[in-house]
């Protein structure tokens, strides 16, 4: 397959994804954070509340059109430019984004509908639920999109049929609720709502640094900073969990998240390095410049597999083979391509089988894709080196995110004792620190999503379907041009929703009072 | 869907109905509230092509390429532009934005009529399953012309394949859309200078649909058809679209009583000064339609996506439709639709949106 067209493909849904990602965790955190300020609106009936829930309503508006806008080119571009992996799949795959249209975006559209529009033409009570289900909405579209991706991590409830052609669903529930899907379902929502904290954090720092809006403020961050310390505590476990889950799927997203050649029993975690730019995965050289172990032996085994000394394998494992402490046996690169072409080369016997009526040759060729399907993609391969995944990338987006990960405890800690004391507004680093989290939480939330899928490289789906054969049979240069238009007009709208929101912000939430709309 | 682009049709008449600034922000105001839902529609009949008919989805959003993206563009500029518009610091100003609302006013119904209209006229690609064990060439869906979709607007690329009924079918849904929003705005607002501006535009509108559609009908009635055999070949058939629908008489009933119900929407709205109910049967009639001209396309083993270069690769309900098992986890999700219908219905009570 052609190499640019596969990574210009693969730039136009990393642009898309990343662009989406910046409005939709904003509004999945602060959406919450309006639902609590609803609350106590409609418990107290202090106009104070109510304006605080206004202020970050209108912030909340600006980014849900954009969130929408790349949301809806996110879900049509499996078809325009991922068609071989849209079909190969989409009896699986389509389901989730069909069900999240049905029961879960309607609900945002019609409820949001009465958040914005509804203040003086329903009652509090319409209204403070309206706000509960409209967010529950949002949330339960995260779920099947999430159910979407972590089938694509770890691929289940399926059947490979060489009549069409195509995996086929066989079981639902394994698909909708498999372990991975809901770590990373608890995982992202959870981080997205340390994201919605620490803007509201951030930009309330801001004021208090103005002497401006001082009791908003103070009112805002006393929910915010709660939120956010119980979610980035939250954010941190899940985040464990799915690490375990990628230790047992994944093995070389882990192996590339902690730049690990050769694993071994008692494997420590790398809590900060710099790798060597050239190292390749055969030299044999070190590959850090230099690094800081976790100061806890075993670390790593203990955080992938509950037990200090159990083997965590590294890249060269993966390729040579090896056995897990429970006895699993992993096969190596070799006997996964073997496995893979025999399963191809079944699928053509089975079609030859097919135009001639061949019941008995389709029987046996059907076993042999039985067996062999699991490894199906590795038949593609020519060399390991294709099987490995960006290591650079991935091990320092996943370090970053974890420390920051930390940072954020600290930060809505802090915040949140030294504003319950009153104090908050003279600490003034504190507040600048505050101020510069908004752009740490991208960064940390960002991070997270380009381990987990440049970590799922070379692979649309996990060991069935390299990205090399999941593109769709069109000119580089379409994908260039319209790569080009979605930046130009992505940055465009950014720019304007930044500029939207700096207008708001200057206003203030005082200006709250008329009632119009988004 | 057809039937919800009348957000589309309104949009397209900002800058006919809309003369002073006060009157198109109570157009917009008044297609704000609705314009999610026609979205999220789209966004759900997405997904649905896709769990439904994925090899619909993966041949034609990658065949059909620009036809799709620009669709794709038009109805993301609207999205922004509704929660835009009338924010200070937008960066492009109130006119770009109500531009952008145009663009996808006009854009959006033409290019999904044109686009639909190939379900029937056909589209030049072909399919072959086993190419994904192929290393050299393991792309299944193939498309046949470098114009990628942008062919549709006048035909074919083959010999003979000039014939500019897709567009005809564009045109058709873009003036019925447009009386659709025509009729919305009298139903919705409670001005009189746009509610008789609307008026205007709801006969000048539908006199223009019926000059494209009924053009296409006739067409659609007398040409040939591509009709799946048993064992799996596809075979072109004369009048084929004609016998469907005289084979099912319950067809020509719903098409029948759909017409009437446009053309009495399209009178109310048009001449009958104190009706402001032309939307419902213009809207009910369209829905109607709609469902007769989808269901002809598809039914009586109809390829409801020929394939112009390789007949047997069109596409039928049969050969490209998901698995028995996803189809029926897709059925029992449908169960959510009347749920949804009925909160939308009253919660739009609760608020009464008329402005």
């Amino acid at each position: 397959m052609d190499i640019a067209l596969i990574d210009w493909s693969r730039a136009q849904f990393a642009l898309t994804a990343m662009y989406h990602w910046v409005f939709v965790p904003l509004t999945l955190g602060l959406g919450l954070l309006m639902c609590i300020y609803s609350t106590y609106y409609y418990k107290t009936g202090d106009e104070k509340w109510k304006s605080t829930t206004r202020f970050w309503q209108k912030i909340f508006g600006v980014n849900f059109a954009v969130g929408l806008a790349t949301g809806l080119i996110l879900e049509f571009e499996f078809g325009t430019n991922w068609s071989n992996y849209s079909y190969f799949v989409g009896d699986i795959f389509g389901a989730p984004l069909a069900i999240e249209g049905i029961v879960a975006f309607f609900i945002e559209a019609t409820f949001f509908a009465v958040v914005f529009f509804g203040w003086d033409k329903v009652s509090k009570k319409f209204h403070l639920a309206s706000t509960w289900i409209a967010v529950f909405g949002a949330t339960l579209s995260a779920w099947w999109i999430l159910v979407a991706n972590a089938w694509m991590q770890y691929p289940v409830g399926m059947h490979f049929n060489p009549e069409t052609a195509r995996n086929e669903m066989v079981d639902f529930i394994a698909v909708a609720f498999s372990p991975v899907a809901v770590n990373k379902f608890l995982h992202t929502v959870l981080s997205s709502w340390v994201l919605g904290s620490a803007f509201v954090v951030g930009l309330s720092s801001w004021y208090l640094l103005r002497k401006k809006h001082v009791d908003f403020s103070i009112r805002s961050i006393k929910i915010a900073a709660i939120v956010g310390f119980a979610a980035i505590l939250l954010t941190v476990l899940t985040g464990h969990y799915s690490g375990q889950k990628v230790a047992t799927y994944q093995p070389m997203k882990l192996a590339a998240m902690e730049g690990l050649y050769n694993g071994s029993n008692k494997a420590d975690l790398v809590g900060f390095g710099i790798l060597k730019p050239d190292k390749l995965y055969d030299d044999g050289q070190d590959p850090f410049v230099f690094k800081i172990d976790v100061p806890i032996p075993g670390f790593l085994s203990f955080m992938s597999f509950n037990d200090f000394n159990s083997f965590v394998p590294g890249v060269q494992d993966i390729i040579d083979g090896y056995t897990l402490s429970d006895g699993t046996v992993h096969p190596s690169y070799k006997e996964k391509v073997l496995q893979g072409k025999a399963a191809q080369q079944a699928l053509r016997d089975y079609r030859q089988a097919l135009k001639a009526n061949d019941e008995e040759a389709k029987e046996t060729n059907m076993a042999v894709l039985d067996e062999n399907m699991k490894y199906f993609g590795y038949g593609f391969f020519d060399s390991p080196k294709e099987s490995i995944p960006p290591i650079a990338l991935t091990f320092y987006t996943f370090h970053i995110m974890v420390l920051l990960g930390f940072y954020f405890i600290a930060l809505f800690a802090l915040v949140w004792y030294l504003n319950r004391k009153g104090t908050l507004g003279k600490v003034k680093w504190l507040l600048w620190l505050g101020v510069l989290s908004i752009p740490l939480a991208y960064v940390a939330s960002q991070s997270g999503w380009i381990v987990a899928e440049v970590g799922r490289q070379p692979w649309s789906i996990q060991d069935v379907l390299p990205l090399s054969q999941s593109v769709s049979s069109i000119p580089v240069a379409n994908v260039k041009t319209t790569f080009f238009i979605f930046l130009t007009l992505f940055t465009i709208f950014l720019i304007a929703d930044i500029g939207i929101m700096i207008n708001i912000i200057r206003k203030g939430p005082k200006a709250e009072a008329e009632n119009n709309g988004y | 869907m057809v039937f919800l682009m009348f957000v589309q049709g309104g949009q397209s008449l900002i800058y006919r109905i809309g003369k002073t600034d006060d009157e198109l922000k109570l157009m917009l105001d008044s297609l704000g509230k609705k314009w999610e839902l026609t979205f999220t529609t789209l966004v759900t009949f997405g997904g649905a092509f896709f769990a439904s008919f994925p090899l619909f989805y993966s041949t034609s959003f990658s065949g059909a390429f620009w036809v799709w993206i620009l669709i794709l563009f038009s109805f993301v500029i609207q999205a922004v532009s509704f929660h835009f518009i009338h924010k200070k610091g937008n960066l492009l100003g109130k006119n770009t934005y109500k531009a952008f609302l145009f663009i996808n006013g006009l854009m959006g119904p033409i290019l999904i009529g044109a686009a639909v209209s190939t379900f029937f006229f056909g589209a030049e690609f072909t399919i072959n399953r086993g190419n994904i064990a192929d290393m050299g060439n393991p792309i299944i869906s193939q498309w046949n012309t470098a114009w990628h979709g942008l062919e549709a607007l006048w035909g074919s690329t083959l010999p003979g394949g000039f014939h500019l009924w897709n567009v005809v079918l564009g045109l058709a849904i873009f003036f019925l859309v447009r009386s659709l929003g025509a009729l919305y705005f009298i139903n919705n607002i409670r001005n009189e200078e746009i509610v008789s501006r609307a008026r205007k535009h709801v006969l000048i509108n539908s006199i223009a649909f019926l000059i494209f559609f009924l053009p296409y009908l006739i067409r659609l009635l007398l040409k040939d058809g591509w009709t799946g055999q048993p064992d799996g070949t596809i075979v072109v058939e004369e009048y084929k679209y004609l016998k469907t629908i005289l084979a099912n008489w319950w067809m020509i009933v719903i098409l029948l009583v759909g017409v009437v119900g446009v053309l009495y929407g399209f009178i109310l709205g048009s001449f009958y000064k104190k009706s402001r109910k032309g939307i419902w049967f213009a809207g009910v009639g369209t829905v109607m339609v709609v469902l007769v001209v989808l269901l002809t396309a598809g039914f009586n083993g109809s390829a409801y996506y020929p394939s112009l270069t390789d007949p047997n690769s069109s596409l039928t309900i049969a050969n490209s439709s998901s698995s028995l098992f996803t189809l029926r986890t897709m059925s029992v999700v449908s169960l959510f639709i009347p749920f949804v219908v009925a909160y939308i219905s009253y919660v739009w009570k609760k608020m009464d949106f008329h402005i």
